[in-house]
């Protein structure tokens, strides 16, 4: 068994003394892991990091086998190392989709979204509301997806100001009627409008734990997103 | 064979030190049986002291045989700057190079979601009351240039905010004998951006 493709690092360990086992978001293999001989060298390890892009070629004898990867370096984020603000956006990408993408499954439209990101992480200014809307796509590709093109009461477009937390859907402030406490906000920037990422973080949040529950088994998203919503919170957007 | 087993045994846990496989712990168990007096009962003997004595440092979490390492004991190191370091071998290299004379903190590791590793896990919480208690000036985070490594020095600077102690951290760059053609983007991305006027 043998591809070749172009993929995003989320994770490394070390595997022995040399080696690294590392997990990548690949366009059309999906979330993959394999281990990279001489993954743990000086000459590897600078490029062996978190939200770097590879070029990366798989090898196993069985598709089933964890195999080998040989990669090399496609772009370089390091920039993000320097920018709190971006690395604890980083964080959260890599924990998220190392803890719900299923593995060797293919999303390549997800894929490219994911790379805007991390590009716009990257550049360090205007990641916020990509990130919120990032999230709504991972629950897409996740079969959670959110509907938030129409009022699921009156099937207006205008004055959408809740989520019903059952359905996923948009409810306007008029169809939310005397059902507005149990609604869930939803802020402008998930509507292409501006603040709110704090809630918005909020909203997400409850969606993905929701549909993450079977493999969260109790426990909260990953520390990495509550250290982002600690920042939204702190930023006051 | 049962006369060979004790030997086999230590070959057995020769080979789980760090870069020693089957064959190499075989090679210096042997190197050992044959230099028995000049070095394998000093060996022995040298271990045993250590395994005895060796523990942590109460201030700094640097391995010492006191309960107090000998950096935290020396006066002459209360310069009012703590270097802050993911782990014993960052605290040896610095040393190495003899150009820091204050004190260390040594976190036992970096923050990591992956394994889920958070702030009282490390040595965080120490590292504030000691920049409340003892009157630092100045905290150096000498911290790897990983996306881990950068995670834990934010965290750390963002819980130091609010005190008026200077924070730093090392420069990012061309290393020594380093040629730019060989460095990955990112090195040279970090070097272009700290340069300094020449």
């Amino acid at each position: 068994m043998e591809w070749r493709d172009e993929g995003l690092l989320l994770a490394v360990r070390p595997h022995g003394e040399t080696a690294a086992i590392i997990e990548v978001f690949t366009a059309a293999h999906g979330r993959h892991g394999g281990v990279v001989r001489g993954g743990a060298s000086r000459r590897m390890a600078p490029f062996l990091q978190p939200g770097h892009q590879l070029d990366l070629t798989w090898r196993a004898r069985l598709g089933e086998h964890l195999g080998h990867f040989t990669a090399e370096p496609l772009r370089s984020r390091a920039a993000i190392l320097a920018d709190r603000r971006a690395l604890t956006g980083l964080n959260a990408l890599c924990a998220l989709l190392c803890l719900a993408l299923p593995e060797r499954e293919p999303l390549p439209e997800f894929f490219a979204q994911t790379v805007a990101l991390t590009d716009a992480l990257a550049a360090g200014r205007g990641w916020e509301p990509l990130y919120l809307r990032w999230e709504l796509a991972l629950l897409d590709a996740l079969g959670f997806g959110l509907d938030l093109t129409a009022c699921a009461v009156t099937g207006t477009g205008d004055d959408l100001v809740y989520v019903s937390p059952r359905s996923g859907r948009a409810v306007s402030r008029a169809g939310a009627g005397d059902w507005a406490d149990r609604l869930l906000p939803l802020p402008p920037v998930l509507l292409g409008g501006a603040g709110g990422h704090a809630a918005a973080l909020a909203l997400t949040g409850f969606f993905l734990t929701r549909g993450l529950g079977p493999i969260l088994h109790g426990r909260p998203l990953p520390e990495a997103r509550n250290r982002l919503a600690d920042l939204f919170t702190r930023d006051g957007h | 064979m049962e006369e060979t087993r004790d030997i086999e045994a230590l070959i057995e846990l020769m080979a789980r030190l760090p870069g020693l496989g089957p064959r190499s712990a075989r090679r210096a168990v042997l190197a050992l049986l044959k230099k028995r007096g000049q070095l394998m009962a000093p060996l022995a003997q040298a271990m045993a002291t250590v395994a005895l004595n060796a523990r942590d440092c109460a201030v700094c979490g640097n391995i010492g045989t006191a309960d107090i390492c000998p950096i935290c004991a020396d006066p002459a190191r209360a310069t009012g700057e703590i270097c802050v370091v993911e782990d014993v071998a960052d605290l040896w290299a610095m040393e190495r190079t003899g150009a820091f004379k204050g004190r260390y903190h040594v976190l036992g590791g970096t923050l990591s979601a992956l394994d889920a590793v958070g702030p009282e896990e490390l040595g965080i919480p120490r590292l504030l009351r000691r920049v409340a208690e003892d009157g630092v000036g100045e905290v150096i985070l000498a911290l790897n240039a990983t996306v881990d490594g950068q995670t834990t020095a934010h965290y750390i600077a963002d819980a130091l905010a609010a005190t008026s102690v200077q924070l730093s951290s090392l420069a990012q760059g061309v290393p020594i004998g380093g040629e730019l053609d060989y460095l990955d983007d990112g090195t040279i991305g970090a070097a272009l951006r700290a340069r300094r006027r020449f």
